[in-house]
């Protein structure tokens, strides 16, 4: 072991440990990588209302105005309907704690109770979309192949080929989707929160929104071909190639050039 | 260049002063040989060899592994089983090939014997009379095939050598980018008429159905009866399409007295002006229109003018109107050649 015992002390090895240490971590990831969350159902009903505006004055009139008519801090949510309610409170981007280029997903403020309630409290100031069924965003009734076709032409050049997410003007960005639940995807679509566009039933048809979330889905069960790296594409690919790869070679060749002690 | 005595003078001066250089330098040899702690300690030898042979067994694993993993193993039709497939065999030939050749080269470095040899280069010059024979072989060559009276045949030759390969390199060349007509970069599908339909379920698109942040991503209907060339009428067809409040809309492209858009739905190519990426990143809010390849920005609200990076011209606008069935329709082609510059972009 005296050979082994003298490299240890070698100033590479703890290169070589952390590039191999690396190595293992993404192979041990790649076998137990987490899959997506499970579809979040609740209903709400007409006695809310009362509760909820309660709650809206409580919590959003500060911005959105005590009628809910917007100010100049905040859009009117006259007629943005209960799905957009859902979406913004219930992935915790409202409310909104501080200013920023974008309103970020954060840890939820509300239960599902109070975000029912919000929800219909906004749904009777102006007729908008609906929380969409569970029927409406189960994945497992979408066909992911037109889901993939539609999500490249609609929605891959913000959010990436594999819906990882990607970088827009002055700060903004595309979140990664595969966290989301399907309720979610299918109320942002809907609604198109912040900067992102709207995809009413006439572009994209509730059967089309479903295949949409069919394909997210087979996202979450990761890649064929082992590590993603993110599915950021070559530049994580590319910095992986040139500092462990290379990195790797470099070594080997150190190791074969050196002499035996 | 210089005499001996200012060549000496030079190594003076660089030699700080010390004594002089000696005219020649003595082969200093090679360094004493060091023997390896495998040469010295036998238990140590006994150990690398040990060493090496699991190495070597690792690799013999490894084989099977992968031949196992093979059959055992195969990708099936879920992206689980695919990924242990390509694990198991990506792993079993990592470990089959460092086996050998970490093995090897353990041997090699610290077991084979490293004695340094030296061995004298051979002198490189042949001897007189050879040279001689073989220079009269050459003239000998030449008179016999009759070449050196024959001047004008061997200039033909060398002509017709020197030739041939054009007839290689015209047609190649020729051939890059399929053909040399520009005129086509000039004119898209759409013309008078022609309903848009979205990409790429294909249905043609109603102005009511269009609501205020939408965004649709847009062909010319009968892109798919083209038959020959379709993406290559695809991708100079394509527009994208969004409503915003009228009031948002600080300008268009559309020249005075006539309208391009249509009640605050407008369209405008999706190439872009730099290089010709698709530029789709739409800003509901902004109304800014991102390209992902080079961060060109065009304002959709104000013509399309490039905001920031890049492009240098807006993007091309898609004049259009509705039919009488309320469906959107362009009014004509777009009104000068989308996507990058090229040199005959200005001729008509």
């Amino acid at each position: 072991m005296k050979a082994l015992a003298a490299r240890r002390h070698d100033r590479r090895a703890p290169a070589m440990l952390l590039l191999l240490a690396l190595l293992l971590v993404g192979a041990v990831y790649a076998v137990v990588a987490p899959s997506s969350a499970e579809a979040v159902t609740k209903t709400a009903t007409a006695d809310d209302i009362t509760a909820g505006e309660k709650l809206f004055q409580a919590n959003c009139s500060t911005c959105h105005g005590p009628s809910a008519s917007g100010t100049d801090s905040a859009p009117s949510l006259i007629g943005v309907g209960a799905a957009a309610v859902d979406f913004q409170v219930g992935t915790g981007r409202m409310p909104m704690q501080m200013s920023g280029p974008q309103a970020q997903a954060k840890p939820v403020q509300f239960t599902d109770e109070q975000i029912g309630q919000l929800a219909a409290y906004v749904a009777t100031l102006g007729a908008g979309p609906a929380i969409p069924t569970a029927e409406m965003v189960d994945p497992a009734l979408g066909n992911p192949a037109s889901g993939m076709a539609l999500f490249r032409t609609n929605c891959a050049m913000c959010h990436n080929a594999a819906g990882a997410g990607g970088a827009l003007s002055q700060g903004k960005f595309a979140p990664n989707l595969w966290e989301t639940t399907p309720t979610h995807l299918y109320e942002a679509m809907l609604t198109g929160p912040q900067s992102m566009p709207v995809f009413n039933d006439a572009n994209l048809t509730p059967e089309e929104k479903r295949d949409i979330i069919a394909f997210i889905d087979e996202q979450g069960e990761g890649s064929p071909g082992g590590l993603d790296l993110g599915s950021l594409g070559p530049v994580s690919e590319g910095l992986w190639a040139w500092v462990v790869g290379l990195g790797l070679l470099l070594g080997i060749s150190v190791w074969i050039g050196a002499k035996s002690s | 260049m210089s005499t001996p005595h200012d060549h000496d003078r030079d190594l003076a001066v660089h030699g700080d002063g010390h004594s002089e250089l000696p005219a020649r330098f003595d082969n200093p040899g090679l360094h004493e040989h060091q023997p390896r702690q495998a040469d010295i300690d036998p238990k140590t030898n006994k150990r690398v060899e040990r060493q090496v042979l699991a190495l070597f067994t690792l690799s013999i694993l490894g084989t099977i592994a992968v031949i196992w993993a093979y059959f055992a193993l195969p990708p099936g039709d879920t992206v689980g089983s695919m990924r242990l497939s390509n694990l198991v065999l990506g792993l079993g030939l990592a470990v089959c090939l460092l086996g050998i050749g970490i093995g090897g080269n353990y041997y090699i470095k610290v077991l084979m014997s490293n004695r340094e040899y030296v061995e004298e280069r051979h002198e490189l010059r042949s001897s007189d009379e050879t040279r001689e024979i073989a220079v009269q072989m050459l003239k000998d060559g030449g008179e016999d095939s009759g070449l050196t009276r024959r001047g004008a045949l061997v200039g033909a030759g060398v002509t017709a050598l020197a030739l041939f390969p054009l007839s290689i390199l015209v047609p190649l060349i020729g051939n890059v980018g399929e053909d040399w007509n520009v005129r086509k970069f000039k004119h898209t599908m759409w013309k008078k008429g022609t309903r848009l339909h979205t990409d790429p379920t294909n249905r043609p698109i109603k102005a009511s159905d269009v609501t205020i942040g939408d965004v649709w991503h847009v062909i010319p209907d009968g892109l798919d009866k083209v038959e020959h060339g379709m993406l290559d009428e695809k991708a100079k067809a394509i527009v994208l399409l969004v409503r915003m409040d009228p009031r948002d809309i600080k300008s268009d492209q559309s020249p005075e007295g006539e309208t391009w858009g249509h009640e605050g739905i407008v369209a405008y190519s999706k190439v872009c002006t730099h290089v010709g990426c698709p530029v789709a990143l739409y800003e509901q809010q902004t109304h800014h229109l991102l390209c992902p390849c080079h961060q060109s920005t065009f304002d959709v609200a104000d013509s399309c003018k490039v905001v920031f990076g890049p492009a240098k011209r807006p993007l091309p606008q898609l004049p259009i109107t509705v039919d009488d069935e309320g469906y959107l329709i362009a009014q004509s082609d777009f009104a000068e050649p989308i996507g990058p510059s090229f040199w005959e972009r200005a001729t008509k």
